[in-house]
């Protein structure tokens, strides 16, 4: 991408049909595939578009797809694009999960139902305990960034402390450390 | 069993402090669904989590399908709505004041404390299931296929629907 490049147009029906894909193609989590369509394939953003707006996205609450579906489409919709490209991620997949939601129960006293959910939900947890150390990998040269993770394990997991609470005092405590002694 | 009104209030402030998507609210929702309410038992909790993870789309659609559950298909809209519009709302706020007041010293700020808070929180959230699942099936073939999970997926670079299918395909098999 040219620095001076204009950029594209995008319209409400493009926005829709481009995250319903991205939304459908995204098994055990959507961010690599959003990367993969929205950088790689229609060109919308440029990477380092795409990470300063998942940076956004990551310092807000919030599911942090559909938080970078609402800036991309207000940056290319205004509020009808914010509403569009969230909603064309979410619909699909959402009426999927209905689906089998209500399979579930309907037929989740099944003993082959427990037994293949047995199955996945051990690979599940593999699954996200793998991301996690992915995330805390980027900060393994941060004691700080380390210590953060920790104290949160600690206070939610061992503690059972509600998150609320929790949150709040680990951002005001972590952002004024961060401020004092943080990277220069 | 919830009220709607009590499941949209619960979901809308569960999205308000949900850093780090999905995944990152799973100790919380299970603390609030499984520990304080006894709405639903640790095993359909999993259970639930299970399909989320096994179906297409994001991660969060675990907090629907425990809608469906209480309070059944008015249950799924509200908390899905419950869930998504605040974050949005909020997001959208933010990012209209970011695109004119932009200051990337201070974003980096952030997120240098909110990228290991939420990885703490996806932590927790993977070890919560695992140990869930651990005390419910009682075997050490469940431990062992989330130990060997792990490395793989970091190691393999395969789509995780395919590690998905394994677990399924040995749960039917009856290892697990």
């Amino acid at each position: 991408m040219t620095p001076g490049r204009t950029p594209p147009t995008i319209s409400l029906g493009e926005l829709f049909r481009g995250f319903c894909l991205i939304g459908l193609s995204g098994f055990g989590g959507v961010m690599p595939w959003a990367r993969r369509y929205i950088v790689e394939r229609y060109h919308w953003l440029d990477p380092e578009e795409f990470a300063a707006l998942l940076g956004l996205g990551q310092v807000m609450p919030g599911p942090n797809v559909m938080n970078l579906s609402v800036c991309i489409g207000q940056k290319f919709q205004g509020w009808r694009g914010a509403v569009v490209a969230p909603l064309g991620m979410l619909l699909a997949p959402m009426i999927i999960v209905l689906l089998l939601g209500l399979a579930y129960l309907r037929f989740g006293d099944q003993p082959v139902v427990h037994a293949v959910l047995r199955g996945v939900i051990a690979v599940g947890a593999g699954l996200i305990i793998a991301t996690g150390l992915k995330m805390l990998y980027v900060y393994r040269r941060r004691p700080l960034a380390l210590a953060i993770a920790l104290a949160i394990i600690v206070a939610v997991g061992g503690l059972r402390l509600s998150l609320l609470p929790v949150v709040v005092v680990v951002l005001t405590l972590g952002i004024v450390l961060e401020r004092l002694w943080g990277r220069r | 069993m919830p009220t709607l009104a009590e499941l949209t209030l619960r979901f809308t402030l569960l999205s308000l402090v949900a850093f780090g998507g999905g995944n990152a609210t799973l100790p919380e929702m299970h603390r609030i669904v499984v520990e304080q309410n006894h709405w639903l038992t640790d095993a359909t909790f999993t259970e639930l989590f299970a399909i989320a993870q096994a179906a297409p789309g994001p991660n969060i659609l675990v907090v629907s399908l425990i809608g469906l559950q209480l309070a059944g298909i008015p249950g799924f809209l509200a908390v899905t709505v419950a869930f998504c519009v605040p974050p949005s709302l909020l997001m959208y706020g933010f990012f209209r004041w970011w695109q004119t007041h932009a200051n990337p010293v201070w974003r980096t700020q952030i997120q240098a404390v909110i990228g290991p808070l939420a990885a703490g929180l996806v932590l927790t959230g993977g070890g919560l299931i695992a140990i869930t699942a651990t005390s419910a099936s009682g075997s050490w073939t469940t431990v062992a296929l989330t130990a060997a999970t792990i490395p793989l997926v970091l190691l393999v670079p395969w789509n995780p629907l395919w590690w998905i299918a394994i677990g399924a395909g040995l749960g039917l098999l009856g290892f697990i």
